[in-house]
C-alpha cells in the first residue's frame, strides 16, 4: 500500500514535471505559432539566475519565485525584439532561428560560467516519509507549484484585460490592430510571459537537477514533444499530453528502467501525432484554452 | 536558361573530377582521410537538400537513416568479411526504413512541424535504443553492438576480391566518386517528370492533388530516395571515422544537417554540399583554436542566415551573378521576369 | 593552419604559452622540438574532466621545457579539442600522427574515444598514452594505460564497504562499457567476499530523473549502494537521493564520484559519509603533492574545482614518457617503448608509479577516502597495486604483437568468473 502510494506520487510528479517544463513553450507555441527551440536554454538561464542570486545572498525562495521568472522574462522580451519579431508567420524560420539562439546561449553561458556550476543549492524542503518510503518533500512542492502555475496562466488569459487582448490578437491580429490594440506590444508581452514561465520552471528545477550549460538539451525534446502532442490549446493540450506521456514513462521506467521509459514516451508521442496530426486538442477539448 | 545551367553543370563536373584525381596527388594523407568524413557529411546534406529543398519534406531526423546505414554496413562487414553486400544493404535498409516511416506519416497526412517532430523523435528513439546495447548479449552474428562505445567499421573491400582491403586514399576515390554520382543523379531526378511533380507538390499540395497527382505517393518516393542516400552517407562516414557510434543518431548531427541546408540554400543541391564542407572545416578549425566556443559560433551563423540570408548562400550568389550578367547585356526586363518567376518558385513553408 | 601553439583558450593563454616557450633557454629554441599531441575534450560535455587534464599536461610540458627540455630539445605541445565527438577523435588523431608527425599522443577520456583512436595510432605507429581510469583489459604494445583499473580500486573498496555496512549491495552504473564492466567487477568482488548483489541497474548518461530508482532502492533495502554513475547529468542522482533522505539510511560507495569534482557540486549534507576509491586524491598529505596542487592552481588560468586522479595522472603520464625518452636517448618509438617497459618509474604527486611491462599498465598506490563536508579524508592507502585484472588476460612479454581490448565482450567472454 505504501509502495503503491509512493509510486502514484512518483508518476504524478513525472506528469507535473512534463507540464512544468512544457508550459512556457506551450504559451509561445499555442498563442503565437512560434516554436521556441531555445526553450531548454531559457530553463537553463532560470537555473543560473537562481544560483547567481542565492550566491549573492538573495533568499532562495525569492530567487526561485521572483528573480528567475523576471530575469528570463526580460531576456525573452529582448529576444523577441531583436530576433523573433522579424519572423512572424514563418514557423520553420522561427524554429531554425531559435535553434541558433539555443546553441548561442549554450556557448555564451559556457564562456561566462565555465562548463560546470560552481556552487550548490540544495532543495529547501527536506524529506518526508510515506510509511517506510522516504520521498522528497520538494517534489511534492513542485507538484503544487505546477498546479499553481497552470492556474495562474489560466487566470491571466481568462480574466485579465491583457489576457483578452492577447487572445484576440492571436486570433485576428489585423482586427485587433484595427480596434486600436498595439499588436507588436502584445506579441512582445506574450513572448516575455512564456519566457518567464520557462524561467520559473528552470529555477524551480535547479535544486533537483543541478545546472550545467547543456542541461537544456535534456528538457527541450520532452517539452517540444509534449506541446506538439497536446496541440493548439495551451493548457488543456499541455496537461492532457503531459498526463498521457508522463504516465506511460513513469510506469515503464518503474518496470524496466529509464531508457525504455524514455523510448516508450517517445513512441507514444509518435503514434499520438500519427493518429491526431493536430495534437490531442486538435480533436478533443477544442474549445478549451 | 537551361543551357546556361547545363554549362554550369559541365563545369562543376570537370571541377569535381579534377579535385577527385588531383587531391590525393597534392594533399597529405591525413587531409585525404579526413576529407572522406567531410564527403560523408556532404552526402548527408545532399540527401536532406533533396527531400527538403525539392519535396518540401522537413525531416529533422535524417540522421536516423544515416546511422542505420552506418550500423548496417559495420555489422555486415564484421560478419561476412566483405563490404559490397554491406553497402547495398545499407542503402536498401535506409530506403526501406524511410519508406515505412514515410508511409506512416504521409498517409496519415502529418505535415510541416508535426512531421519534423516525428522524425526527430524517431532518431532520438534510435539513439536511446542503440546506446542501451552495451554488454555481450547485444550481438548480431559476430558483431557486437557495443552501446555507447560503438563498434568497429572495417574499411571497404573490392567487390570481386573481399581480401583486398582498400587503402585510405582509395577509399577517398570511392567516396568522392560516390558523391559526384549521387549529385548528378539527384540533378537528373529533379528534372524528370517525378522530380517536377514533387516540386509542384512542394509549391502547393492541394493544387497538385487537384491535378490528379497522389501527393502522398510522390512524397513517399522522394523520402525513400533521400533515406537511401543518407544510408550511403552512413557507409562513407563509417569508413571515414573507422568506428560507428550512437553519436550518429544524436541531436548534434541532426541539427548540423539542417544548418547545412539552410546555409547552402533550400532548392539547390550544390548549396548544402558546399555548406557541409565549409562548416566541417570551420568546426574542425575551431576545435584546434579553442578560442571561441563552437556552439556560440554555430548559433550565430544559423541566426544570421535565417535573418539576413534565409534562402542560403548559393541561391543568393546565383541571383547576384545573373543580375550582373543581366545588367551588362541590358536585359533588365528579363531579369525582372526571371526574378518574379523564381520568387514564385520559393519553397512554400 | 599549422598548429604551432601550446595553448587552447583565449589570448590570455596564448600569451602565457608564448611566455613559457620564450622562458625556455635560448639554445632550446634553436633545436628541433619534440612534438607531443594532446586530444582531450575541452567542450561538448566532458570538459569537466578534460579541461584540468589538459592544464596538467601543459604544466608538465612547461616544467620540462623550463628545466632544459628533453635530450636538449624543447617539447612542443599541440592541443586539439575533440568536442566530445568520436568523429573528431579519429580526425585529430589522424592529423596528429600522419600530419603533425608527433612523437607521442596523450589522449582520450571515454573508452569509446580510446577505442576509436587506438587503431589509428597503431596504423601510423605513434606512441599512445591513455591517462584515464577505466574498466581494464586493454592489451596493446603501443598503448600505455596509466589510469587505475577495477582490480586496483573496486577490489579494495567493495570489501571495505561490506565490512563497514553489510553484505547486501545494490549496484547502479552508467549505461556504457565502463559501467557494465565495472558492474561485472563489483558483482565478482561482492561474490568473492561472500556478499549478495541484489540488483544491477544501468542509466544512460543523460538521465536526470532518478525518482523511480530511488523508490526501488528503498524497496530492495540493501546495506549500501555501489555507484559507477558518470557525468554531469548523473549528479542529479546524488541530489535526489539526499533530498529523499535515503542517504542517511542506505549509504553510498563509488569509484567515479568526485572524479570531476562532483562532491563540490552537491551540498555537504548530500555527500557526507560516502566512501570512494582512487589512485589519487588532492588531499594526499605529502610534500610532493602539496607542491603539485599549489603549482597547478597557480598555473591554471581557470578555477580548478578539485584535482582528481585523471588530472594528476595526465601530469604523471607526461613525465613517465619523458623519462623513457631520456633513458632511450632518442624519440624513436620502438626504443621509447622498450625503455618504458624496462620499466620506467616516476615519483609523482600520487606516490611512486611504475610501468607494469606485461600489460603496459601501472603499478600504483590506491587509497580509500571518506567524504565529509566536501573534503575527502583518506582512510587507508594500499601501496604498489598491480593491474591484476588486465594481468589475468594479457601478457605482452609473451606476445608483443597484441592489440586487443579483452573486456569488450564483458568479463564472462574474457574467461573471468
Amino acid at each position: 500500500m505504501d509502495l503503491f502510494l509512493a509510486l502514484v506520487l512518483q508518476i504524478v510528479y513525472g506528469i507535473s514535471n512534463l507540464a512544468l517544463i512544457g508550459l512556457g513553450l506551450a504559451i509561445i507555441f499555442g498563442m503565437m505559432r512560434v516554436i521556441n527551440l531555445a526553450h531548454g536554454e531559457f530553463l537553463m538561464l532560470g537555473g543560473y539566475t537562481v544560483i547567481v542570486a542565492t550566491n549573492n545572498g538573495v533568499n532562495i525562495w525569492v530567487a526561485m519565485l521572483v528573480c528567475a521568472p523576471l530575469v528570463v522574462g526580460l531576456i525573452g522580451v529582448i529576444v523577441e525584439r531583436v530576433l523573433i519579431r522579424f519572423l512572424y508567420g514563418r514557423m520553420i524560420d522561427t524554429l531554425l532561428a531559435t535553434w541558433g539562439l539555443s546553441l548561442f546561449l549554450i556557448g555564451l553561458v559556457t564562456t561566462i560560467f565555465g562548463p560546470q556550476t560552481t556552487t550548490t543549492i540544495s532543495p529547501p524542503i527536506g524529506a518526508i516519509q510515506i510509511g517506510e518510503y522516504g520521498t522528497s518533500g520538494y517534489e511534492m512542492f513542485l507538484i503544487v507549484m505546477t498546479l499553481l502555475a497552470i492556474g495562474g496562466v489560466y487566470a491571466v488569459l481568462r480574466f485579465t484585460k491583457l489576457g483578452l487582448l492577447a487572445r484576440g490578437t492571436m486570433q485576428r491580429a489585423d482586427m485587433a490592430a484595427a480596434l486600436g490594440v498595439s499588436t507588436p506590444r502584445i506579441y512582445m508581452l506574450t513572448f516575455g510571459f512564456g519566457s518567464a514561465m520557462a524561467g520559473l520552471a528552470g529555477g524551480l528545477l535547479a535544486p533537483i537537477t543541478g545546472v550545467v550549460p547543456t542541461i537544456g538539451a535534456i528538457y527541450i525534446a520532452k517539452a517540444f514533444i509534449t506541446v506538439i502532442s497536446g496541440g493548439a490549446a495551451i493548457l488543456a493540450g499541455t496537461l492532457s499530453a503531459a498526463t498521457l506521456l508522463g504516465s506511460v514513462n513513469g510506469i515503464i521506467a518503474w518496470a524496466t528502467g529509464p531508457t525504455l521509459g524514455e523510448v516508450a514516451l517517445l513512441l507514444t508521442a509518435v503514434i499520438l501525432i500519427r493518429l491526431m496530426p493536430q495534437g490531442i486538442t486538435g480533436r478533443f477539448f477544442r474549445k478549451s484554452l | 536558361m537551361r543551357r546556361a545551367e547545363n554549362t554550369r553543370l559541365w563545369l562543376l563536373a570537370a571541377l569535381a573530377l579534377a579535385f577527385m584525381f588531383g587531391a590525393p596527388e597534392v594533399l597529405q594523407l591525413f587531409t585525404i582521410i579526413n576529407l572522406t568524413t567531410a564527403i560523408a557529411l556532404a552526402l548527408l546534406a545532399l540527401s536532406l537538400g533533396l527531400i527538403w529543398g525539392y519535396g518540401g519534406i522537413l525531416c529533422f531526423g535524417q540522421t536516423a537513416f544515416f546511422g542505420l546505414g552506418a550500423y548496417t554496413y559495420a555489422i555486415w562487414a564484421q560478419n561476412f568479411g566483405e563490404t559490397t553486400g554491406g553497402v547495398i544493404a545499407a542503402v536498401l535498409i535506409g530506403a526501406a526504413f524511410a519508406g515505412a516511416l514515410g508511409y506512416f506519416v504521409f498517409y496519415g497526412r502529418v505535415s510541416d512541424v508535426y512531421l519534423g517532430a516525428i522524425t526527430l523523435v524517431v532518431t532520438l528513439v534510435f539513439f536511446n535504443l542503440i546506446r542501451r546495447t552495451s554488454g555481450p548479449e547485444y550481438k548480431i552474428g559476430d558483431a557486437l553492438l557495443g552501446g555507447f562505445n560503438g563498434t568497429a567499421a572495417p574499411p571497404l573491400t573490392l567487390p570481386w576480391d573481399p581480401s583486398a582491403i582498400l587503402f585510405p586514399n582509395q577509399v577517398f576515390y570511392v567516396a568522392m566518386g560516390t558523391l559526384i554520382l549521387c549529385y548528378f543523379g539527384c540533378v537528373w531526378l529533379t528534372r524528370t517528370h517525378f522530380g517536377r511533380v514533387c516540386a509542384s507538390i512542394r509549391e502547393n499540395e492541394t493544387r497538385a492533388e487537384l491535378l490528379g497527382y497522389d501527393a502522398r505517393l510522390y512524397k513517399l518516393g522522394l523520402f525513400a530516395v533521400g533515406g537511401g542516400l543518407a544510408g550511403l552517407a552512413g557507409v562513407l562516414m563509417a569508413n571515414g571515422v573507422g568506428r560507428v557510434t550512437p553519436d550518429l543518431f544524436n541531436l548534434g548531427y541532426a541539427a548540423q544537417a539542417i544548418i547545412w541546408v539552410i546555409v547552402g540554400g533550400r532548392g539547390t543541391l550544390i548549396g548544402p554540399i558546399l555548406a557541409a564542407f565549409g562548416l566541417f572545416y570551420l568546426t574542425a578549425w575551431l576545435g584546434q583554436q579553442g578560442t571561441l566556443d563552437l556552439n556560440m559560433v554555430l548559433g550565430i551563423v544559423l541566426i544570421l542566415f535565417v535573418l539576413l540570408l534565409p534562402r542560403g548562400v548559393v541561391p543568393a550568389a546565383m541571383e547576384l551573378g545573373s543580375a550582373r550578367i543581366g545588367r551588362t547585356r541590358g536585359l533588365k526586363r528579363a531579369r525582372r521576369n526571371g526574378r518574379r518567376r523564381r520568387a514564385t518558385l520559393e519553397p512554400a513553408e | 593552419m599549422t598548429p604551432t601553439r601550446l595553448t587552447r583558450r583565449g589570448l590570455l593563454q596564448a600569451s602565457t604559452a608564448t611566455a613559457a616557450t620564450l622562458a625556455a633557454p635560448s639554445i632550446l629554441r634553436a633545436a628541433d622540438p619534440i612534438k607531443m599531441a594532446a586530444i582531450l575534450d575541452q567542450s561538448g560535455g566532458l570538459e569537466l574532466l578534460g579541461r584540468p587534464m589538459l592544464t596538467a599536461t601543459e604544466m608538465a610540458v612547461a616544467e620540462i621545457n623550463d628545466a632544459g627540455g628533453l635530450l636538449g630539445r624543447p617539447i612542443e605541445l599541440i592541443a586539439y579539442d575533440p568536442q566530445t565527438t568520436i568523429q573528431f577523435y579519429t580526425q585529430f588523431a589522424t592529423q596528429a600522427a600522419a600530419g603533425d608527425r608527433v612523437d607521442v599522443v596523450h589522449a582520450g577520456i571515454t573508452s569509446a574515444s580510446r577505442e576509436a583512436i587506438r587503431p589509428v595510432l597503431n596504423r601510423f605507429q605513434t606512441l599512445y598514452f591513455y591517462n584515464t581510469l577505466y574498466e581494464g583489459g586493454v592489451c596493446d604494445y603501443n598503448n600505455f594505460c596509466t589510469g587505475s583499473t577495477p582490480a586496483q580500486t573496486v577490489e579494495k573498496l567493495v570489501p571495505y564497504a561490506m565490512n563497514k555496512w553489510g553484505k547486501k549491495v545494490y549496484i547502479i552504473a552508467a549505461d556504457y562499457n565502463y559501467g557494465h564492466i565495472t558492474a561485472d567487477w563489483v558483482q565478482k568482488y561482492v561474490r568473492d567476499n561472500g556478499g549478495e548483489s541484489v540488483e544491477v541497474e544501468f542509466f544512460p548518461l543523460d538521465v536526470t530523473n532518478f525518482g523511480p530508482t530511488i523508490k526501488k532502492i528503498q524497496t530492495a533495502k540493501p546495506d549500501f549502494v555501489m555507484s559507477a554513475l558518470v557525468g554531469a547529468a548523473h549528479i542529479s542522482f546524488y541530489r535526489q537521493y539526499g533530498a529523499a533522505g535515503v542517504n542517511k539510511e542506505i549509504p553510498l560507495a563509488s569509484t567515479t564520484f568526485t572524479l570531476g569534482g562532483e562532491h563540490k557540486l552537491v551540498s555537504a549534507e548530500e555527500g557526507n559519509g560516502m566512501i570512494v576509491s582512487f589512485a589519487y586524491f588532492e588531499e594526499i598529505d605529502t610534500p610532493a603533492n602539496k607542491k603539485f596542487v599549489e603549482d597547478l592552481r597557480a598555473f591554471s588560468s581557470e578555477d580548478i574545482n578539485y584535482i582528481s586522479e585523471t588530472t594528476a595522472r595526465s601530469y604523471e603520464g607526461v613525465y613517465l614518457w619523458a623519462q623513457a625518452v631520456e633513458k632511450a636517448g632518442t624519440t624513436d618509438r620502438a626504443a621509447v617503448i622498450e625503455a618504458l617497459r624496462s620499466p620506467v618509474s616516476f615519483e609523482g604527486p600520487s606516490g611512486t608509479v611504475t610501468i607494469e611491462p606485461k600489460t603496459n599498465h601501472l603499478v600504483q598506490n590506491v587509497a580509500i577516502a571518506e567524504l565529509q563536508d566536501q573534503v575527502l579524508n583518506v582512510l587507508e592507502t594500499f601501496e604498489a597495486q598491480p593491474p591484476a585484472d588486465t594481468l589475468l588476460v594479457c601478457d605482452l612479454d609473451a606476445d608483443p604483437s597484441q592489440s586487443t581490448f579483452f573486456f569488450e565482450n564483458g568479463l564472462a567472454a574474457a574467461g573471468i568468473e
